[in-house]
């Protein structure tokens, strides 16, 4: 059975760096697809790979992580642009998605503006 | 400078080449299998020249960076399972190692096969690290003299960025490359 775990932006985000990538790697360990709404800094995203390595075994062989940001549409005027700028100052890092799978599970993310495609991999014999 | 990318980009292959041409010596071993590189490799004091231009620095090749390393992985390519687990163990190692190396650099070459999809999000992350860090990028789309070669689909990934088309295995566009190099070390 595969279960998603849904993570708002005030969820993750009254965490510290710390515990935020620990809560992740130990989901992800327990077989859980995790959506996260908003994004990790890059910074962050570098803890969380060593965190991912240090922790793998025969068992837990990784994740795969992918960004989903909806205001980047290539074609998106340039007004448009320098308001969602904006709004990202504002906010944060609270635009977008990001989604995390354990590698036994998730094979692969394909990134799309407008959707998610998780490509799961066939369970073994 | 350090040579950054995922695993297999052909980061090794790109730093024997650059030692073949100035120091006239190779840097490591290369391999078709993922993770050959498993510890920072530094080679010293290389100087790179073009008309009266000169240019010395310490060569840094990195092992690939990923967010998943499976030791049955290796075994399909042929290994037995004691020495993939050993080479996995290696492997996460190594990931740790580069990821901790990024604030030593200088600059960087981050190495990218021109032939897989440039949008995933480990290239964007080691992008995006150098540039949270200030530290200068230029990146080599590698294997243009594979057919699926699409340096067009790098650029547009990384519109912000220098990207320049190369064989590090055959040595095409290699002039045009050591040309950026001087631009991102000056
Ligand atoms: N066709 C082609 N193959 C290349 C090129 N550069 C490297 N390769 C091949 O790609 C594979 C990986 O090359 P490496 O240089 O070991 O890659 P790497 O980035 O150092 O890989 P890790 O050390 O595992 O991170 C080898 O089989 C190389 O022969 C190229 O320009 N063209
Ligand atoms: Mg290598």
């Amino acid at each position: 059975m595969l279960t998603l775990r849904f993570i708002p932006y005030n969820e993750i985000h009254a965490l510290s760096s710390y515990d935020r990538i620990k809560k992740i790697v130990d989901l992800a360990k327990e077989d859980q697809i995790i959506l996260i709404e908003g994004k990790l800094k890059k910074t962050e995203e570098v803890e969380l790979i060593k965190r991912t390595m240090e922790e793998i075994s025969d068992k837990f062989k990784g994740i795969e992580i992918a960004e989903v940001n909806p205001q980047e549409n290539k074609d998106v005027q340039f007004f448009q642009k320098v308001k969602d700028e904006v709004i990202n100052f504002l906010l944060g890092d609270r635009i977008g998605f990001t989604v995390i799978g354990p590698a036994t599970i998730v094979k692969e993310i394909k990134q799309d503006p407008n959707k998610i495609q998780l490509l799961t991999k066939d369970k073994k014999k | 400078m350090g040579l950054y990318g995922p695993p297999n980009g052909g980061k090794t292959t790109l730093a024997n080449r650059i030692c073949e041409d100035w120091l006239g010596e190779t840097m490591g071993s290369v391999s078709r299998i993922a993770h050959e590189t498993r510890e920072i490799q530094i080679k010293e004091q290389i100087v790179v020249k073009s008309g009266n231009k000169e240019l010395m620095f310490n060569l840094v090749d990195t092992p690939g960076i990923a967010t998943k390393i499976d030791f049955e992985d290796f075994m399909k390519s042929g290994m037995k399972k004691e020495e993939a687990k050993k080479r996995a163990k290696e492997a996460t190692k190594g990931v740790i190692s580069s990821i901790k190396w990024l604030d030593e650099m200088d600059a960087v070459v981050v190495v990218l096969d021109s032939t897989k999809d440039p949008y995933s999000q480990v290239n964007i992350t080691i992008v995006g690290n150098l540039a949270a860090r200030n530290i200068p990028v230029l990146i080599a789309a590698n294997k243009v003299d594979l057919k699926k070669s699409n340096i067009e689909g790098v650029k547009e990934a990384f519109p912000q960025y220098d990207v320049i088309g190369i064989s590090a295995k055959y040595g095409n566009q290699l002039e045009d490359f050591y040309a950026a190099l001087f631009k991102l070390l000056d």
